[in-house]
């Protein structure tokens, strides 16, 4: 399979830190893989992650994406291309579900009808019924639908990665095991690349086709869930799994 | 106090048009020129905390020494008048202008910049409209600050309702110190009522479905 992303030796230290959030790491995702990337808090998983989006810029070190150098692209131009969702969602209060999720198409001008069939392809997506949703407020929906229109908004305009970062952290352990299956639905019909954060074992495990386990702002492992159960990379990833058990 | 009305009915309409002159010119300027400091000092939390700081200095001056400090350089009358009313109103509205702004969930910017966003886009769309019920507060407080104030601009000459009052005291006419008394706190208390309506007219029209006092709407 062709490769859509690549790390090369990249690093980044936050102003007033004394040790590299994210420790010269090297990385290549395939296109349409899964990559749950696994960690404590404070890993440097997140780091990893807005480092792709350029929310973050590394101290050195390139990404490739589609083998262009990201820091040469207009950050902006950049990020429409990359979906995003995060815990805390960010949905914009003010705005209805159809708002919130047309705001990509919108800010590209797709003209309305199309915009339109496109918020209701995706509401349908999530599991969401387009005729009950599209005109509510954020404040109107539950956590776990708050999460699934997100999902929807990162969706809309068919991005060539996904990043997710604890997309169902806060989400109950029922809606967010339905969560789980309707992405790896969406994932496999999508073919698109995720890359997903989570400090869930049995999540990273259950959802990708590579997790990606760090540790220190290192990887310390990054292969199949199969392969990190059989042959753990060291102790530290041999006690990860072994907590989970 | 009718008699007088009906004698000197035209001197009263005078005093108040004028004093509507007044507020109203203030006003325009003032949201002019605090929507422009807000938007300079708004980048650096620093520069914004030094502004509103500098203001509220400004702020606590008294107005009549303001006024006069002024005289030796713009003058009487009314451009003298609103110059300092300008000045007063920026402390109220830069300070509620970049707390409005502050108020904005830092993740609801973070997940429109991860989006695509320009920090324009991200102004005009997410931070102004989420904003603008604290930004009107700011405006409201300014406007009753300032018809109060504007009657002092009467001892520059600025004309307006403190001049009826003035008047009054200097000659010791109780009819004219009730006329311009009830003219200042009407016009205040008008203006109040006609505020407070648009900010609830305002916050029913941004509630997004969480005010618990509109629970049938929120849920049909």
């Amino acid at each position: 399979m062709a490769e859509i992303l690549r790390f090369e030796d990249v690093a980044k230290r936050f102003p007033g830190a004394d040790y590299n959030a994210v420790d010269h790491v090297d990385l290549s995702v395939d296109d349409g893989e899964f990559v749950a990337i696994l960690g404590t808090s404070g890993s440097g998983k997140t780091t990893l992650l807005k480092l792709v989006n350029r929310l973050y810029e590394p101290d050195s070190g390139r990404i490739y994406l589609r083998g262009e150098d990201i820091s040469a692209q207009d950050p902006v131009q950049l990020r429409r291309g990359i979906g995003y969702v995060i815990q805390q969602i960010g949905l914009f209060p003010h705005m209805t579900v159809k708002s919130n999720i047309a705001t990509v198409p919108r800010i590209l001008k797709w003209d309305a009808d199309r915009t339109d069939a496109r918020v209701d392809e995706l509401l349908r997506l999530v599991g969401l019924d387009p005729e009950e949703y599209r005109d509510r407020f954020p404040a109107q929906l539950s956590g776990g639908q708050q999460q699934r229109v997100g999902l929807a908004r990162a969706l809309a305009v068919d991005p060539v990665v996904m990043l997710l970062d604890e997309p169902f952290g806060a989400i109950d352990a029922i809606n967010r095991s339905a969560l789980q299956d309707e992405l790896l639905a969406i994932h496999r019909e999508s073919r698109k690349t995720y890359l997903f954060v989570t400090h869930d074992i049995a999540e990273a495990f259950k959802l990708g086709t590579r997790v990606l386990i760090m540790h220190d702002g290192k990887v310390v492992q990054y292969d199949t869930p199969d392969v990190i159960k059989s042959a753990p990379a060291g102790a530290f990833v041999e006690e990860l799994i072994g907590s989970a058990v | 106090m009718i008699e007088y009305a009906s004698r000197y009915g035209y001197k009263l309409e005078e005093a108040l048009i004028r004093h509507l002159e007044i507020v109203g010119l203030t006003l325009l300027i003032s949201i002019a020129v605090a929507s422009a400091v807000t938007l300079i000092v708004m980048r650096s939390d620093r520069a914004a905390r030094i502004t509103i700081r500098i203001f509220g200095a400004v702020y606590a001056i008294p107005s009549l020494a303001l006024f006069a400090l002024l005289i030796p350089v713009t003058g009487l009358g009314m451009d003298t008048a609103i110059l300092v009313l300008v000045v007063y109103n920026q402390f109220l509205l830069i300070r509620n202008f970049i707390a409005g702004l502050d108020s904005v969930d830092p993740l609801v910017i973070e997940a429109a910049t991860g989006m695509g966003m320009t920090r324009r886009g991200i102004l005009a769309k997410i931070r102004l409209p989420l904003a603008f019920p604290v930004m009107l507060a700011g405006i409201h407080l300014s406007v009753i600050s300032t018809i109060g104030i504007a009657t002092i601009a009467a001892v520059i000459d600025a004309g307006g309702i403190g001049t009826i009052l003035f008047d009054g005291l200097r000659t010791q006419s109780v009819v004219k110190i009730a006329w311009g008394a009830l003219l200042a706190a009407g016009l205040a208390i008008a203006a109040n009522l006609i505020l407070i309506a648009i900010e609830r007219a305002v916050s029913k029209k941004y509630h997004y479905g969480t005010a618990a006092d509109d629970e049938t709407e929120a849920f049909s």
